[in-house]
């Protein structure tokens, strides 16, 4: 039998590692699951989540194959604006740089800030597409009425899966004015 | 019953609400668990009502999806697993020879939370907005963006739900470890103990993860965050991986502890004992561990890689391979056994047919390129209300009454409880076979009309959803009988064939199940 | 007991009314094998594990029968003592696996061979609306909105139900025979499913994320499906009509989509009568707006608010089309401006602030013309 001492400092322990472990599921689930499941998803190709993080520009081009990128636009029926891409499918060699550019055009009454989302199919091809300069990078605010051009620079990674001869990226529009952040998360994952 | 002068209302308000009693805390949890059956019971005749025939008839579609949701919720988190608990606290202290359970306080309270999450569920139907009508898998962005005020006490309910759980699983796995009877191992235990000790370990593991996805979605209804908002960089998919890494090993919860009851009712009644025991043990822990490596097979549609895919698909149909030995185990059992046609047997038998069809039908989902056809459809429908239905609450039926005589001293009617057997085997069958039939042809799940080609079977399911759900009336008789002591007295063993130690006691039991530790002899 | 005798009336006349329905054989019971390769490929691996169960289903439920009758204690039988044995455990752990392993290697052909959307002749684009499905053809410029085309009054039963109740569109995704097509699927708003089973492609169309899947359809005829993830009050309003034509059918359509998409642009020019309006507006109303704010106008408060006698009906014009065209944050009304065009949408505005008894109250302004929605735009 313990002594009440030795037991009321037991408990005291096992408050602490309770807490603790309490502390640190809330952390795990706000800091580490989603940065967490983005580096599975590329890492494993689901669900087509593109890399983010901004590259060079290439300069190993392989002449022997072409492939085709389509571009495509969604816009979040929330958001007014006018958003298509200008061209509508380019063809290119592993290592090549293309620039192309989406046109955006703000139709409501106030001022507007939105994030483009950019998602890719065949997911597997998603991590070989990566991007030099994007709209995508942060946040795009027009004016009421003004339209702007939104660039992409990007070439597709030589180490491309040879089968893969169809890209499809595309971007959605989805409007964060409005959206508070009254518990700041850490941006680091979209503006990155 | 502890020795009190009160009397009337006081007494009895502390024996129940004050309670710490295995036997008076388990009979609360299915008294809830049985209010609560009827209620989504309620909506789910509701719900075949609206079906009966296409075109609007009484609800309307977004209460059409409210019931659906509501029914899914409670049926699982408001009957089945309370009551599963329920059963775990009359029977566990008595199979291991225990005086109670480890940790009687918790037990309280674990029970005593639970109205409360049930009545914050049950309100949320009566609200501005009206109740959840995602479906009770809860999708963001529908739940979160595009949910009712109401998501919110849903939530929170969960929480609370959880937290019972929990509690309660904590107090199983210490009743189970610490207080056998001296002499009795782990593979001395009766199986339906083992089969509740793995379900303990699953809700330990997995209710942790429900309640951080439902607070996922609480923040990101409320608190600027974008877990599942693909506007703010997140994924509406994450959520469904969250949930379904929840929602799969739930099914063993479900399940196992309905295998536990199976298991005891078969050698029962062939008089012989249960075949391949050491087999059923790996079976059912094989089960556990697989079952939490499946779970994107509820999510083929969503895009996952081809080679995520393949490895969802060998998992899930490993599964196969341990729900198979059990099938077959009980089958050796029966082989040349002296087979008596009770109540419980009747329902326990009922059981494997019905289990086995599930099994056949989820054995068929898990291939992948066919799910793509199957998924969403009433041929899910089919699958996972066979595996549930004629599955989970026949092996809840065959519990309640090859254990009430032992908890009450009195025999149930036995003409009704044959009537009972008969009419829930034909209502269910008639409700829920021809789903597959509409499933395969096309019928989509969660939804609140339907063409023309679709009419007769749903015709079909709906008579037989009544012909089930008003039979149920005759389990509470019969219930009643047997607790209002109507029935013929019983003594210790009521059951001929029956082994386990709760037969050694008197029936109905002493308060505190074993004073003394029993004398075990095992062979 | 009158009502009992009701039960049991209605009870005989279903079974019999299911049984002559059955003798019509006209009943679908089992998966269509489809158009397509794939949907052919799946139909085969359907109906090879059907047969499997249903071997081992005779084997386990034939031993489980003679069990029962040959071992009842009624007839005398003495149960045995046997209660252990190994070498059968096994037997029946090794069998199911080698069964499992046969069954994988179809299954894995094909869900490669789905995975495969390489060398599509067609693209299109399928994006998920609550509640509506809207297809770009993305080589030839053309895009449309595909709405419910059952009537309300079919769905209260007001009037009869059509053949194709609930399964008909007012415009159908057409697409050539013979060609690899590949399906983008995306959503607006919530998660949808785009399901067609006799194409054997169902995909999750998700919001922010594209997914495909493609089809080759053998045959041309019309292919229905419906969407088959919840998404909402009109989930089981937004069928999938496939109008598969012969190439040159289809040629000339893709020709005749493009044409009318220059006509259209004049209609804004014309002034409209008020029944003109009128009439056009009742028939865009029950297609779009009343699957939430009700035929008569009275809503689901407050998710879905009234229109009848309502501020915004009632308010100015202006106000109110501009609630149509660009929806209101935060709610469940979308933006329509893209979705309808001018005469739509001024005949939808009109249609709200004159019916019901709207004409009689609140602003005076109530037909609009399809220019001032050009302007507002």
């Amino acid at each position: 039998m313990d002594t009440s001492a030795t037991t009321s400092a037991k408990n005291k322990r096992t408050r602490i590692i309770l807490l603790a472990a309490a502390v640190m599921m809330f952390g795990f689930a706000y800091y580490v699951l989603v940065p967490m499941y983005n580096v599975l998803c590329s890492a494993f190709g689901l669900n087509g989540k593109p890399n983010l993080t901004q590259v060079a520009a290439a300069d190993d081009v392989d002449m022997t194959r072409t492939v085709k990128v389509q571009f495509i636009a969604t816009n979040n029926s929330q958001v007014p604006w006018k958003f298509y891409p200008k061209v509508r499918q380019v063809s290119l060699h592993p290592g090549e740089n293309k620039r192309v550019a989406y046109f955006g055009e703000n139709f409501s009454a106030t001022a507007m800030t939105v994030q483009a989302i950019p998602s890719i199919t065949p997911a597997r091809a998603a991590k070989y597409l990566k991007k030099t300069e994007c709209f995508c990078f942060r946040q795009q605010t027009l004016a009421s009425h003004k339209h702007m051009d939104m660039p992409i620079l990007f070439h597709l990674d030589p180490a491309l899966p040879k089968d893969i001869k169809t890209i499809t990226l595309s971007y959605t529009l989805f409007d964060t004015t409005s959206i508070t952040h009254p518990l700041k998360r850490p941006q680091g994952r979209l503006s990155g | 019953m502890g020795a009190t002068n009160k009397k009337g209302l006081a007494a009895w308000f502390e024996r129940w609400v004050f309670s710490t009693n295995h036997k008076d805390i388990g009979s609360l949890y299915l008294i809830f668990a049985g209010v609560m059956f009827f209620t989504a019971g309620i909506m789910a005749l509701l719900i075949r009502y609206e079906l009966f025939e296409p075109g609007h008839r009484l609800l309307d579609p977004n209460t059409f999806n409210s019931m659906t949701t509501m029914h899914g919720l409670i049926m699982v988190f408001g009957f089945m697993m309370p009551f599963f608990t329920g059963l775990a606290n009359w029977q566990i202290p008595m199979m291991i020879g225990a005086p109670d359970m480890a940790f009687p306080r918790m037990n309280n309270w674990s029970f005593w939370i639970l109205p409360f999450a049930g009545i914050l569920l049950v309100s949320t139907l009566f609200m501005q907005g009206g109740a959840p009508n995602f479906g009770w898998t809860m999708y963001a962005p529908l739940s979160t963006t595009y949910g009712p005020k109401s998501t919110d006490f849903l939530i929170f309910a969960i929480h609370i739900l959880g937290i019972s759980s929990i509690m309660g699983s904590i107090n199983i796995i210490a009743t189970i470890l610490n207080m056998r009877a001296p002499g009795m191992k782990l593979m001395n235990m009766p199986i339906f103990v083992w089969t509740w000790l793995v379900t303990a370990y699953l809700m330990l593991a997995v209710m942790p993860v429900l309640a951080g996805a439902v607070t996922m979605l609480l923040t990101d209804r409320h608190f600027g965050t974008s877990f599942f908002n693909a506007a703010g960089g997140g994924d509406p998919v994450m959520f469904q991986h969250i949930f379904w890494f929840f929602g799969h090993p739930e099914v063993y919860i479900l399940i196992l502890p309905a295998f536990g009851v199976v298991s005891e009712v078969v050698p029962a009644f062939s008089r012989k004992r249960l075949f391949g025991y050491d087999f059923m043990v790996y079976a059912i822990v094989a089960i556990a561990v697989i079952g939490f490596v499946v779970w994107a097979h509820h999510m083929f549609t969503t895009g996952i890689s081809l080679a995520a895919e393949l490895f969802f698909m060998y998992t899930t149909s490993i599964i196969a391979v341990p729900t198979g030995i059990k099938v077959f185990n009980w089958m050796a059992t029966m082989w040349r056994g002296s087979i008596s046609f009770e109540t419980p047997m009747l329902f326990t038998l009922a059981f494997i047919f019905q289990f086995t069809m599930g099994g056949f039908t989820g054995l068929m989902c898990s291939v992948a390129p066919a799910d793509y056809q199957y998924h969403d459809t009433y041929f899910v429908v089919a699958h996972f209300h066979y595996v549930l239905v004629p599955g989970a609450t026949f092996a809840i039926f065959s519990s309640l009454y090859y254990w009430v005589p032992k908890w009450t001293g009195h025999m149930y009617c036995e003409k009704i409880g044959q009537l009972h057997f008969w009419l829930s085997v034909i209502g269910v069958n008639l409700c829920f076979f021809p789903m597959h039939f509409v499933g395969l042809a096309g019928m989509p799940r969660r939804i609140p009309d339907y063409s023309l080609q679709f009419t007769t079977f749903n015709q079909a399911a709906s008579i037989g959803a009544m012909i089930f759900g008003f039979s149920q009336l005759l389990l509470i008789y019969n219930m009643w009988y047997a607790v209002a002591g109507k029935g013929k007295k019983v003594s210790s063993q009521v059951w001929e064939g029956a082994r386990g130690l709760e037969w050694t006691l008197s029936s109905p039991p002493p308060h505190h199940s074993f004073d003394k530790p029993p004398i075990l002899k095992f062979d | 007991m009158r009502s009992v005798q009701k039960w049991f009336i209605g009870v005989v006349v279903t079974v019999a009314s299911l049984l002559t329905s059955l003798a019509h054989a006209q009943l679908k019971y089992n998966m269509s094998p489809g158009v397509t390769p794939l949907s052919r490929d799946i139909f085969d691996l359907h109906m090879i594990i059907f047969w499997i169960c249903v071997a081992i289903g005779v084997l386990v439920y034939g031993v489980l029968i003679y069990s029962l009758v040959k071992f009842r204690k009624s007839k005398g039988a003495k149960a045995a003592s046997f209660h252990d044995n190994t070498r059968i455990e096994i037997i029946w752990t090794i069998i199911p696996c080698l069964i499992l392993i046969l069954l994988e290697i179809p299954s894995t052909k094909t869900l490669i061979h789905m995975s495969n959307t390489d060398d599509a002749e067609v693209n299109v684009l399928v994006t998920g609306y609550q509640w509506k499905w809207k297809y770009e053809y993305l080589d030839q410029g053309i895009s449309f909105f595909s709405n419910l085309a059952t009537t309300q009054d079919q769905i209260n039963g007001k009037q009869p139900k059509s053949p194709w109740y609930l399964l008909e569109v007012d415009h159908p995704l057409v697409l050539p025979v013979g060609k690899k097509i590949r399906f983008i699927v995306t959503a607006n708003d919530v998660i949808h499913s785009w399901w067609v089973p006799e194409l054997g492609v169902k995909r999750d169309a998700i919001p922010g994320f594209v997914h495909e899947s493609w089809a080759k359809i053998e045959k041309p005829g019309i292919y229905r499906g419906q969407c088959t993830e919840l998404c909402g009050v009109g989930h089981g309003y937004m069928p999938i009509v496939v109008d598969a034509k012969p190439q040159q059918e289809y040629d000339k359509w893709v020709k005749q989509q493009q044409a009318s998409k220059a006509a259209a642009a004049g209609a804004a020019d014309k002034q409209w009568t008020r029944d003109e309006l009128m009439e056009k507006g009742k028939t865009v109303y029950g297609k779009i707006c009343a699957v939430c704010h009700m035929p008569n106008g009275a809503g689901m408060p407050p998710a879905f608010p009234a229109l009848k006698g309502s501020a915004i009906a009632l308010g100015p014009a202006s106000k109110h089309i501009d609630i149509v065209l660009h929806g209101k944050s935060g709610s469940a009304m979308q933006a329509f401006g893209e979705q309808l065009d001018d005469a739509e949408i001024a005949a939808v505005v009109t249609y709200e602030r004159e019916a019901w008894g709207n004409d009689a109250k609140g602003d005076k302004e109530k037909v609009i013309q399809p220019s001032q929605i050009k302007d507002a735009r």
